[in-house]
């Protein structure tokens, strides 16, 4: 198995799997705080704070697990050169969910109770986060969504919180934004029926884009992960919308963006920030240009801080562009320890409280204020497809 | 109007590449009597070599070009008719005077074995890829009925694997002495026949026709990842049991039919994410009530 990167650690420096043995013995009889780094590499548990990371580093979602997973990376290497939080050196663990329903509890269950994680920062999926914050509610460790933006996520308990908006947010721009901006009067939808993110969104965007006048001309639905939605688009392009909002993720929207040219349903195509990666211009090629999407960053809105954080990104990662789940892979941590230092530790309820009293914190994304769901009050952008890259049109307030 | 007729292009496109699967299934069972679920895999391995091979083929022969594509499957179908044979060769072959169960449990093992070593970083990874464009790509529209290439290519080469498929099997001695393992292998054995050759012939054809099936569906839908062949495989058992398990004819009928039924399903306000569970529930019903299939009972010859 190529994903446990920690036991791969450890197996190599102790060896065989008899000491692997007296290892795991040795962890029961010194309790949970000392942690896998007992072996030696890390030093001792009391001058690391343990951050626990679960991510889609493989599979389906993988390019939103890494550029997430690549944005907290650099936040910790950051706050570790300038000295640490309260001193101490933030210890990133990171895990893979795989992109697979069933892994996000697996592994933070281990993050938890394995590795003594203070708390834990993941997943991009509304559906894995679901899977894994009622673990963490159960154990208190407060857990900080970069990226789930479905309001289930928050409601799972006190310790869930996230940075980023909600769905209801979300399609509302959207549904703003074609009643508005592209002055559409019939719009279809086609849902991602296998996942929370895309039906939540789905159910926002209609209540508002009724409530706006408009009509939905037609409601489909496809399983994420299928390859033929001929069937699904021919219905949707005999009810002759103005547009369509198909609120998936990158993988299922490239190629629907390219069967939808193929049977020549030539409107544009709307979603969410399920959207943003760059495989879905690397897949879709032509086909997905001129489509529109929200997300939650984009390197042209340009404060200092993220103009700082777009340079040292992309020193770190080759030139790299960040996007917006990079950006929010960052804010998490960097909220996190935010919260740590004014909790002046890893107390679990303190820092819960901690985080829970964020406001006004100024992050890569914008202005951060938690509010009392525990969800980030803060802009979404609208950006286009064009020319293979992403063109910003529009940042749009709470 | 207009629409029927969309989806029923739609269906057909999809339910052709199910039939040349089924074929494969169908194939087996007949001359070993346990379904190869690793056949799935087989058709995910073709579409993997089409990509692999679309670049340097390119350099020969332009890209986008209809030579190009036939060599390119015709390429894919070597390389996967031979991976068939070694598949059979390894896992089944050791196994063949064992209890049937323990053959169709090592197939599953074949199966999942392929997929997770495919998904490994350093073999193909996870993540699904763009498939190059091997035909040109030009799209007709008659009416308001769009007809893409790829569709057209999916029909045409179908139709004539299969019309070369029920040659081999009709007309050839090795078609005769596979009709004869199929109808009774200990027999055919007496008769000079030799089984073990027959057999891996069987696995070689039909795995060729899964990896033109891959190839196919891979130009019609645009994407391939390690797990495509999952559901399509699952899918073209259905039409296999369908269309009568072991009928050659069935099988390909099996496969129009499903591909035809569920674009129709998936089209349809309200029910379009169930379009996997109609396939399904067509097979629970089949079993339930013909379980012989469609084309079971007349069925004169099995391979």
């Amino acid at each position: 198995m190529p994903d446990n990167k920690t036991a791969m650690k450890l197996a190599h420096l102790t060896g065989a799997k008899g000491i692997w043995a007296v290892c795991l013995l040795a962890l029961l009889l010194v309790g949970c705080d000392k942690g896998p780094s007992s072996g030696g590499a890390g030093g001792g548990g009391g001058d690391v704070i343990k951050v626990g990371e679960y991510a889609s580093l493989t599979g389906k979602e993988a390019t939103f697990g890494i550029s997430s997973h690549e944005g907290t990376l650099l936040a910790v290497e950051e706050l570790n050169a300038a000295g640490g939080v309260l001193g101490k050196q933030i210890k990133l663990m990171t895990e893979d969910t795989q992109s697979k329903p069933g892994e996000p509890a697996t592994v933070v269950n281990k993050l938890i109770s394995r590795d003594g994680a203070v708390a834990i920062l993941g997943e991009v999926a509304s559906s894995r986060s679901l899977e894994a914050a009622p673990i963490c509610q159960q154990n208190k460790i407060p857990m900080i969504s970069p990226s789930s933006t479905n309001p289930k996520v928050t409601e799972t308990g006190d310790y869930i919180f996230r940075v980023c908006f909600i769905d209801p947010f979300q399609g509302t721009v959207m549904a703003n934004f074609a009643s508005h901006t592209l002055k559409a009067k019939k719009v279809a939808i086609f849902t991602d029926a296998k996942s929370d993110y895309s039906k939540g969104l789905a159910k926002f965007f209609k209540d508002k884009f009724t409530a706006n006048g408009g009509t939905i001309s037609s409601e489909l639905d496809y399983n994420g992960g299928d390859k033929d939605f001929k069937a699904q688009l021919t219905t949707i392009r005999a009810s002759s919308p103005d547009a369509v909002f198909v609120p998936g993720y990158y993988t299922d929207v490239a190629l629907i963006c390219i069967q939808a040219k193929q049977l020549g349903l030539d409107v544009p195509l709307l979603g969410g920030d399920g959207w943003e990666s760059e495989k879905l211009t690397e897949i879709g090629k032509e086909a997905v240009e001129g489509n529109y999407f929200s997300t939650h960053y984009h390197p042209d809105v340009g404060s200092d801080m993220s103009k700082k954080f777009l340079a040292s990104y992309q020193k770190r990662f080759n030139g790299k562009l960040p996007d917006a789940l990079a950006a929010n892979g960052y804010d998490s941590m960097m909220l996190l320890a935010d919260a740590i230092k004014r909790a002046g530790g890893t107390d679990a309820t303190k820092l819960r409280d901690a985080i829970a009293a964020t406001k006004d914190l100024t992050l890569v994304t914008g202005s951060i204020t938690i509010n009392a769901k525990r969800d980030a009050d803060k802009s979404a952008v609208i950006l286009q497809i064009k020319d293979g890259g992403y063109k910003f049109l529009q940042s749009i307030q709470p | 109007m207009t629409d029927l007729l969309q989806q029923l292009i739609n269906g057909l496109a999809l339910g052709a590449i199910y039939a040349l699967l089924a074929l494969g299934y169908t194939m087996v069972y007949g001359v070993l009597r346990f379904i190869n679920f690793a056949h799935g895999d087989v058709f995910m391995l073709g579409a993997f070599a089409g990509y692999y091979l679309a670049g340097p083929v390119s350099k020969v022969i332009p890209a986008e070009s209809y030579l190009g594509g036939i060599v390119v499957l015709a390429l894919a179908m070597g390389i996967c008719a031979l991976l068939g044979v070694i598949i059979e060769l390894i896992a089944y072959r050791p196994l063949r005077s064992r209890p049937r169960l323990t053959v169709l449990i090592t197939a599953i093992g074949v199966s999942l074995f392929i997929e997770y070593t495919c998904q490994h970083e350093k073999v193909f990874g996870a993540s699904p890829r763009k498939f190059p464009d091997l035909i040109p790509n030009t799209t007709w529209d008659i009416g308001g009925v769009v007809v893409g290439s790829a569709q057209v290519i999916v029909l045409v080469t179908t139709v004539l694997l299969l019309i070369g498929l029920t040659l081999i099997v009709q007309r050839t001695k090795i078609g005769t002495a596979m009709r004869a393992v199929s109808f009774n292998p200990q027999a055919a054995a007496l008769m000079g026949v030799n089984v073990n050759h027959i057999i891996s012939f069987t696995f070689g054809l039909g795995s060729a026709l899964a990896a033109a099936g891959g190839i196919l569906f891979a130009m019609n839908y645009s994407s391939i990842d390690p797990l495509m062949g999952v559901q399509t495989g699952l899918k073209a058992f259905v039409a296999a049991v369908l269309g009568g398990i072991g009928n050659l004819p069935g099988a390909a009928l099996g496969g129009l039919l499903l591909g035809v039924i569920e674009t129709f399903a998936g089209g349809m306000k309200g029910i379009s994410n169930y379009r996997d569970a109609i396939a399904f529930g067509i097979l629970i019903l089949i079993l339930m009530f013909r379980p012989s299939g469609l084309l079971g009972k007349q069925q004169t010859e099995k391979v």
